[in-house]
């Protein structure tokens, strides 16, 4: 059995970002990633982030993920990093981890702490024939054409018009690749305006109050049906058949929080942060006194809010653990505070500071 | 499909490029990118067959999280294509149903 002081579950910005804090304490932290490269979401992005200053905003999404490897390089005595490992159980009775690494090769692991960062996964919807390949989900097409430089299909059918669905049209249209158009099934376009902007400019038609009724094709996808959606979200009118070879679906994510269920954490139902998600105190520790979670699992939101969760989580894990001590801890979490409020700020930040609101408590009755 | 070639953003070093067999054919990738991600730009969408309706499976989310593109390989069922790196000279074959792991016995005991 292998050991180690904190285990960070998901190398994406959270994780990075939990393990560098950690790490800078003097903490020894090990991160494990399912996937074969670090970086998350953030090395599949290839436009300039939104964001605050001190989150990096204006710089191209896969140098972010740069900076943040290059940080965590120096602090190489104190981390272990172990990609195309997924952390996939966890035993309550002593805290143990259990980790797969390639497809077969399975081992144990027993941290005295885990920061929980495994992102989300992408949300589909109901229709006949939504499961041909084919029916792709963005982050997958982001993943085949701006990580591994594979072209992904010839034309491009866009299932929702918020900030992903107009940012990987985009990107589509970057690598050569025909987007027919973008059906939103609300009255307007739910991403930044500068995103539909460029699409638009381009000649990619958005549809609104449309939606896909049905895939076509035998054993892969070779067009599809699409129809209006009236005031009462009926459909109406006559379908419309599309030609197309892929369907991307950006519909919206949902957090990653099977380790989370299996810890007995308290979870609750947060439309706001779209899904089960772990109720939390200031430093994102969950109700499992050695668990913390940060980014997309702890609530979808932006890579500019993960990175600071994921500072937190990490000081909060580092503190536990008495790398900090109180009063630098107390500093610090407030600075890190002072940022993500910050970043929610303003009407944007609405959605996300109800949806906080609703699963923070005060504190939690430990140690 | 085939790969990019030209991007106005990005630049991919890919690393060499190794054959592998998919379902009995000689195929190339590049070696260390995911297999699904080889297979696709050689025009492979069905990566398994579901065991009830029969139904052809690809790619969904590419990042390891949806079961949809298991395939077997080198005997081994139930692999995420999608986060296992190609390899020279690997067997890749098309899953149907569900995986039998007696395939992986026989392969540890060879
Ligand atoms: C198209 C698009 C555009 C975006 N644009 C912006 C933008 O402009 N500005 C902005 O701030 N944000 C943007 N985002 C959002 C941002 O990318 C995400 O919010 C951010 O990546 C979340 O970070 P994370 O670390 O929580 O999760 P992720 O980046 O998803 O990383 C999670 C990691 O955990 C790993 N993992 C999951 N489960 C396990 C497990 N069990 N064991 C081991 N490893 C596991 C995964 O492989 C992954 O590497 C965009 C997202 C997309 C898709
Ligand atoms: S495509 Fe989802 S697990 Fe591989």
């Amino acid at each position: 059995m292998r050991e180690t002081e904190l285990l960070v579950v998901g190398g994406g910005p959270a994780g990075l970002s939990a393990a560098v804090e950690a790490a800078s304490h003097g903490c020894e932290v090990m991160v494990v990633d399912s996937d074969l490269a670090l970086g998350g979401q953030l090395i599949k992005q290839t436009h300039k982030f939104f964001g605050s200053e001190s989150e990096r905003a204006g710089t191209r999404g896969f140098k972010i993920a740069e900076i943040l490897l290059d940080e965590l390089g120096q602090l190489k005595g104190k981390v272990e990093v172990l990609t195309n490992t997924t952390a996939e159980s966890y035993y309550r009775g002593d805290g143990v981890v259990g980790c797969m690494t390639d497809e077969d090769n399975y081992w144990f692991v027993k941290p005295k702490k885990i920061v929980n960062a495994t992102g989300a996964s992408e949300k589909i919807l109901p229709f006949p024939n939504n499961d041909l390949p084919g029916v792709y989900g963005a982050g997958a097409i982001q993943t085949l054409m701006n990580v591994y430089g594979v072209v992904p299909g010839k034309k491009v059918l866009m299932v929702g018009a918020g900030n992903i669905g107009l940012v990987v049209s985009y990107q589509l249209l970057q690598a050569g690749v025909d987007v027919v158009g973008i059906v939103e099934f609300l009255p307007n376009i739910s991403g930044y305006w500068v995103h539909a902007a460029k699409v638009r400019r381009l000649g990619v038609p958005v549809l609104l109050k449309h939606t896909i009724t049905r895939a076509i094709g035998e054993n892969k996808v070779e067009g599809a049906y699409i129809q209006a959606v009236d005031d009462n979200n009926q459909l109406m009118g006559e379908p419309q058949k599309i030609d197309c070879d892929i369907i991307c679906m950006s519909v919206g994510l949902s957090p990653t929080v099977d380790l989370l269920w299996q810890a007995g954490c308290k979870m609750m139902y947060v439309p706001e942060l779209c899904g089960y998600v772990a109720r939390r105190d200031n430093q994102m520790r969950t109700s499992n006194a050695d668990i913390w979670a940060a980014g997309d699992a702890h609530g979808i939101e932006e890579a500019s809010a993960a990175m600071v969760e994921g500072r937190i989580a990490g000081l909060g894990a580092a503190h536990s653990l008495d790398h900090v001590d109180r009063v630098q801890f107390g500093e610090r979490l407030g600075m890190f505070w002072q940022r993500l409020d910050n970043l929610r700020a303003g009407a944007t930040g609405e959605k996300i500071r109800c949806g906080v609101g609703k699963c923070t408590c005060q504190a939690w009755e430990v140690d | 499909m085939g790969w990019i070639k030209e991007h106005p953003v990005l630049e991919f070093s890919h690393k060499k490029k190794v054959k592998f067999v998919f379902d009995g054919k000689d195929l190339e990738g590049y070696e260390g990118e995911p297999i699904a991600a080889a297979l696709h730009a050689n025009g492979v969408t069905t990566y398994r067959k579901t065991k009830r309706m029969d139904r052809d499976r690809g790619f969904f989310c590419a990042i390891g999280k949806c079961s949809s593109c298991f395939m077997v390989v080198d005997g081994v069922p139930n692999v995420r294509t999608c986060v296992t790196a190609l390899k020279e000279g690997m067997n890749v074959e098309t899953q149907h149903g569900d995986g039998q792991v007696a395939l992986l016995d026989e392969r540890k005991r060879r």
